[in-house]
């Protein structure tokens, strides 16, 4: 009992509630199934196919929160959950921050279901899998890949009557081709709710061009230059914006958000004009969820505006707290971009550097958001308009919010992977001055 | 990892279902919990109907595990319990050999007809793989050990303490932290046992109970005037032990020159928790760093990590063949490295071994997770490469032909593969106390407590922060710094090593969720120092402002 339909969803969220006693009783389901395959050295390593579903009541009496999770569900079973998580209510201390659970709510339909991920067979990965291993194999090079697909649903229901359901599928792919002698690497990650939109050659080939136009890389001093980020690199940075849009973190005064004098910067200018950040359920070749895990609608919520922080989100007890709306957390995340390619944005670029991909990215400091890490997999030296040679990797010590304020040009939007979070994202290539580049790395 | 990691492995983890213990304490229900669902007698029958369908279904190698995996997860803030999530996960993997390719399966539907299926989809999906196969499978010998059984050497259960008490405990840390000066302070407890049951066609039948600790903290002081704000998280290292961990001893307590305590195999939450309220009030206005060249004096809660990273990574043998390109990387530590023989990987000061014996260490078990017995081995031999980190499947490649017990997977459900054990760096054999080494040293930083850390696919550039920094001027300490983090080269690093204190100083370092793997699979380990110096190591400024 892995994907249940909405109706049946439906029925056994019933029947769970049915059982309920408490004050309040709020249910989430969860079911999917994923599978795998991961190969390196131009072979396959391990594969794997995973069912699991999952069943988690909350039960409430006044302030007093009980939860109890089980993943069998035959009458007896969800009864003693049910039990379960009551008791635990009744032992629990009172919760000053317990919200009680929410009424009924409208939720447009999501579009992040498509029947043909579903429908993917072990014979579609692995010729996924060997399209991906005849590139690689062709040029001499050696692949280490990773192909998932998973298929879900999530359903919630509670005894004020609120009830959501949704499935979704989706499918992730990356590849890393290394030249034999070890001297070239090259990336490339794909991300899609549709699999028919995979392309695993096509990726590959990238990879592999990457790998070897990067073998004979050259040292170049460390320090502050123009970059030309590719999507996959500016999403390491930019998700670190995303996650730390809390609100309450903000008025706590322990945010990059929060400002001298006890307020935040809600309502500023932070970055650049020409950046414009927002989240979007319905958005054609972005879809997520429209709804939250705790029932709230997941609407389009514009983060940044013409460089101004427009929103922040909040959890239930800090909007209620604060009198202002709850808009949960944003699920994926868009920035507009420009009408240029990658190719136009190197062309118009005098001198600078071009990143397919970041690596390793910690937080130094949370005050001003400064990370660090490393360029890999492809970076190369641009003069006049063209890549002239490939060069050896950077550390960088950089903060988003100061890269933002140095944009010079925005590309074309795609979608990509997080390679640190999965989350996927619309994002822009993007070029920016006065990138911090602090120390090289012999890494290949 | 990153915290949302953690909330999400202490939740339910893929096909793991959850039974919450009685919030505050029913014996009861504590004592069902803690039944074994099955007996020794029923775990053999089961592996043995895995390995019979194996062997019939033309299996040259079968191995089966029968887990079980609890978690409970205790997080607080201030004065009140913000989650307390406790897990159970039961069910079966079977792992076999056929035309010398992997296949894995795994069900939590543990009666023989499940064990059976699930052993015949692991048949087929290694048939299935065979045809991509380029490699067939050569896995060192192992002789069967027959019916033996091992446990963490604990005094008191964690999952046997009342959840009252826990949390009384983490509240009275934050409490402390408040009245010390923290504006805000947030404390966690993590537990896990795993009880697994292995068994092989070599004629292995082992059965083990594993124990793991890790309270931690997190404290911050606002300066609202200035929109500053600084944090300090705990001293405690996650141990391989059980509650013990937490009764304070005066003679796991030692004192740093810096003032601060320092603790080896018991911790004291509150009094850590107090410490780190008025650490992170004198940071609001201490001085920031001058980039520059110092001689770092690294205490071993913060060396733990630089080791973990630097050291336990790169000699990971999957990673140097390959087998981890596409996420983690691949290694600067070639095999060609290896047996030349003279690789300098650091001074003569530096020794590190490799021990899955360590009593109290994360890592240490009887029996990997391919059945292979636990041992210690050098890695780095004053200061010359000397052997790497390896499996049964893997280990040939080396020209060895005993498996180094490094196979381990997080759960039932998921392949088990080459993990780290516990790499640890050796005291020096001759007296050579703390005090003398700050003494010793004219311009310097002393850094205690992980940070901020970060290192290329390779592992030869790195960056490191810690938790507090404390400036050291012609052999003494004069007071903490701000935004300090060092950047260096493995080799250059290890060869900066100039002195480690002796065994008096040596405590363990851990690190609880170290990720690797698609996807990602957690294991924990810990790492082993006295505290070293290393000179003229290259420190940047950190600090910035938007």
């Amino acid at each position: 009992m892995s994907i249940l339909t909405k109706d049946e969803a439906q029925a056994l969220l019933k029947k769970v509630l049915s059982y309920s006693k408490a004050d309040e009783c709020e249910v989430n389901l969860t079911g999917n199934d994923s599978a795998n395959i991961r190969y390196a050295r131009n072979s396959v390593s391990t594969s794997a196919k995973v069912s699991s579903s999952q069943l988690v009541v909350s039960s409430a009496y006044g302030k007093k929160l009980g939860v109890a999770t089980i993943n069998e569900f035959d009458d007896a079973s969800l009864e003693k959950v049910v039990r379960r998580s009551e008791e635990l209510a009744q032992l629990a201390p009172e919760n000053p921050e317990y919200v009680l659970f929410l009424g009924p709510q409208n939720y447009a339909g999501s579009a992040t279901y498509v029947p043909a991920t579903a429908a993917i067979t072990p014979r579609l990965r692995s010729d996924l899998v060997a399209a991906s291993l005849q590139v690689a194999r062709d040029a001499k090079a050696v692949a280490a890949g990773f192909l998932e697909d998973n298929t879900g649903y999530s359903a919630m229901a509670n005894s004020k009557g609120l009830f959501a359901y949704n499935t979704s599928t989706n499918t992730n792919f990356s590849i890393t081709v290394r030249t034999e002698d070890g001297r070239g690497s090259g990336y490339a990650t794909r991300g899609y709710n549709d699999v028919t939109k995979l392309d695993t050659r096509k990726a590959t080939q990238i990879a592999t061009d990457k790998a070897l136009k990067s073998a004979e890389a050259k040292a170049i001093e460390p320090g502050k230059y123009t970059v030309i980020l590719e999507p996959a690199a500016v999403a390491v940075l930019l998700e670190r914006i995303f996650f730390g849009l809390d609100a309450r973190q903000a008025d706590e005064g322990r945010s990059f958000l929060s400002k001298a004098g006890g307020t935040t910067r809600l309502g500023e200018k932070m970055v650049d004009e020409r950046v414009n950040i927002y989240s979007d359920p319905l958005h054609p070749e972005l879809p997520t969820s429209t709804w939250s895990g705790d029932g709230r609608p997941q609407e389009k919520v514009s983060w940044i505006e013409k460089g101004v922080i427009k929103n922040f989100s909040y959890s239930r007890y800090w909007a209620e707290k604060k009198g202002v709306k709850a808009v949960p957390g944003p699920d994926g995340a868009i920035m507009e971009g420009g009408t240029k390619s990658l190719e136009e944005l190197i062309a118009g670029t005098k001198k600078g550097v071009l990143v397919t991909r970041l690596w390793y990215i910690r937080d130094v400091d949370p005050q001003s958001l400064l990370l660090t890490g490393l360029t890999r997999d492809g970076t190369f030296y641009i003069e006049n308009g063209k890549i002239q040679y490939p060069i050896k990797n950077f550390r960088f010590n950089e903060s988003p919010i100061i890269m933002l304020n140095n944009l010079e040009e925005l590309g074309k939007v795609e979608r990509t992977v997080s390679v640190e979070s999965n989350v996927n994202y619309l994002l822009p290539p993007i070029k920016v001055r006065d990138f911090t580049f602090s120390s090289l790395s012999d890494a290949v | 990892m990153k915290r949302r990691d953690f909330v999400q492995l202490a939740g339910l983890g893929l096909g793991s279902f959850a039974i919450p213990f009685q919030m505050m304490g029913n014996p009861v229900s504590i004592e069902a919990l803690l039944e074994m669902p099955l007996t020794v007698t029923q775990k053999k029958q089961f592996a043995d109907a895995a390995l019979n369908t194996a062997r019939s279904g033309g299996a040259t190698y079968a191995d089966v595990r029968i887990g079980r995996y609890l978690n409970q997860f205790i997080s607080t803030r201030e004065a009140r319990v913000q989650n307390i999530t406790s897990t159970e996960s039961f069910g079966v993997g079977v792992r076999v050999i056929t035309k010398g390719t992997w296949g894995f399966a795994a069900t939590n539907d543990v009666t023989t007809d499940g064990i059976k299926k699930a052993t015949e989809r692991a048949l087929a999906i290694a048939k299935a793989n065979s045809k991509f196969q380029t490699e067939p499978v050569r896995l060192a010998p192992v002789s069967g050990y027959g019916e033996v059984s091992w446990n963490t050497p604990i005094q008191k259960n964690a999952f046997e303490i009342p959840v009252s008490e826990k949390v009384e405990l983490l509240l009275s840390a934050n409490a402390a932290a408040q009245k010390n000066g923290a504006n805000f302070a947030s404390s966690n407890l993590f537990q896990i046992n795993e009880q697994k049951y292995f068994a092989s066609t070599d004629g292995s039948y082992i059965d083990q109970d594993i124990h793991r600790i890790w309270p931690t903290f997190t404290v911050n002081v606002i300066d609202r005037a200035s929109g500053k704000f600084k944090s300090r998280e705990a001293m405690s290292a996650p141990m391989g032990m059980g509650y013990e961990y937490l009764i304070p001893k005066a003679e796991d307590k030692l004192s740093a020159p810096t003032g601060m305590i320092l603790y080896r195999n018991s911790y004291d939450m509150i009094e850590d928790a107090a410490t780190a309220a008025r650490q992170a009030k004198e940071m609001i206005s201490a001085k920031s760093v001058e980039p520059g060249k110092y001689d770092l004096v690294l205490e071993p809660n913060h060396l733990g990590l630089t080791i973990h990273e630097s050291v336990g990574h790169p000699l990971e043998l999957d990673r140097i063949l390959g087998y981890e390109a596409n996420y983690a990387g691949t290694s600067f530590a070639s095999i060609e490295k290896l047996k030349s023989g003279t690789f300098n990987y650091g001074s003569k000061q530096v020794s590190i071994f490799a021990d899955k014996t360590q009593p109290g260490s994360l890592g240490a078990v009887g029996y990997d997770d391919e059945g292979v017995k636990c041992k210690r081995w050098d890695l780095i031999k004053d200061g010359i490469l000397v052997n790497f980190q390896a499996t049964r499947d893997q280990v040939h490649m080396l020209g060895q032909n005993e498996s180094h017990g490094c196979s381990y997977s997080q759960s039932w459900s998921d392949v088990q593969f080459q993990r780290m054990p516990n790499v640890s760096l050796a005291p020096a054999k001759e007296p050579y106390s703390i005090d003398e080494m700050v003494k010793d040293v004219e311009k310097g930083i002393y850094i205690a407590g992980r940070g901020s850390y970060s290192i290329d696919q390779q592992r030869y550039n790195f960056q490191f922060g810690g938790q507090v920094f404390f400036e050291i001027k012609q052999g003494k300490i004069v007071g903490l710094l701000n935004d300090v983090a060092y950047q260096s080269n493995t080799q250059e690093f290890w060869n900066s090593c100039v002195k480690v204190c002796d065994e008096r100083d040596y405590r363990m370092f851990g690190s609880f969720f170290d990720g690797k793997g698609q996807p990602s699979q957690v294991s924990a380990v810990s790492h082993g120092s006295s505290t070293a110096r290393f000179n003229g190591v290259n420190v940047i400024n950190t600090g910035r402002t938007i």
